[in-house]
């Protein structure tokens, strides 16, 4: 076992086992900090591929701003007393449980029959080369500008709607 | 040890989880919640595939990915802040004003 299996295993469960609590806590502020966890879990994973670039984006941008969004809007409304899992129509709760769990089987079934088959060869050296600031930078301003561009009109597009969405006269 | 299928399996849990909360919940933040969870999913496969096939596009597209949930966190909770001042409640199955 390596360092790098060691820390993919704790990484790992803790990403599992948060994205299960996620689901089913009934508070949902302690949903939304499960959700933290699972995000800085998953930027850890994110490390170990070597993408540190979006490791780093991934803590301040989910785990930051998004994460304190839902927090306030939490804050602000007033909370629900949620009932038990299985208390309001446990038919559609264990038809949605089945079939997520068959989807989950095939997912898992077709990931190691495929991957299994066809062996991806890892270079460490290329994958770290392109996980950096300068390289991600350089592709995002040349073959990517016209996206780039194209996401800052929708994120200030996504400012004016909310703002006027959360005005207090809608007419 | 290849961990390549075991990050692809940890990326389908996460989205199933995601799809089981958004078919079970009726609290319309954690159903958001749920939606967030999906499209981290979505990108833990982009940056797996992006670091074991060494090719960037898959980061940048983690980038845009995540520019579009930070717009679509916005929008959403503001309708759910405009959706709580006119009916006082979060549960989706009580906003039925769209359906037939």
């Amino acid at each position: 076992m390596t360092l790098h299996t060691i820390l993919f295993v704790i990484f790992a469960s803790v990403a599992i086992v948060t994205s299960v609590l996620v689901v089913t806590r009934r508070s949902p502020i302690i949903a939304a900090l499960f959700l933290v966890l699972n995000f800085a879990a998953l930027a850890g994973l994110y490390l170990l591929l070597s993408a540190q670039f979006i490791a780093v984006v991934q803590i301040i941008v989910y785990a930051g701003a998004i994460m304190v969004l839902f927090l306030f809007v939490i804050m602000l409304l007033k909370p629900e007393v949620e009932q038990r899992f299985f208390e309001n129509d446990p038919m559609l709760k264990w038809g949605s449980l089945i079939v997520g769990l068959l989807t989950l089987i095939l997912l898992i079934y077709a990931i190691f029959l495929t991957t299994g088959r066809t062996v991806i060869k890892t270079d460490l050296n290329t994958a770290v080369q392109i996980g950096k600031v300068e390289s991600i930078g350089q592709e995002l301003f040349t073959s990517f500008l016209l996206p780039f561009e194209a996401i800052g009109f929708v994120l200030l597009a996504a400012t004016i709607g909310a703002m006027i969405l959360a005005k207090k006269k809608l007419r | 040890m290849n961990l390549l299928p075991f990050y692809l399996s940890i990326s389908a849990f996460m989205f199933i989880m995601g799809v089981i909360g958004v078919l079970t919940r009726r609290n319309a933040i954690i159903v958001f919640m749920s939606i967030e969870l999906m499209l981290n999913s979505a990108n833990l496969t982009f940056v797996t595939f992006s670091s074991y096939l060494g090719n960037i596009t898959g980061q940048l597209f983690v980038f845009f990915v995540m520019a579009v949930a930070a717009a679509e966190a916005a929008v959403g909770l503001a309708i759910i802040i405009a959706i709580f001042r006119n009916k006082s409640t979060m549960n989706v199955d009580q906003i039925n004003i769209l359906k037939w």
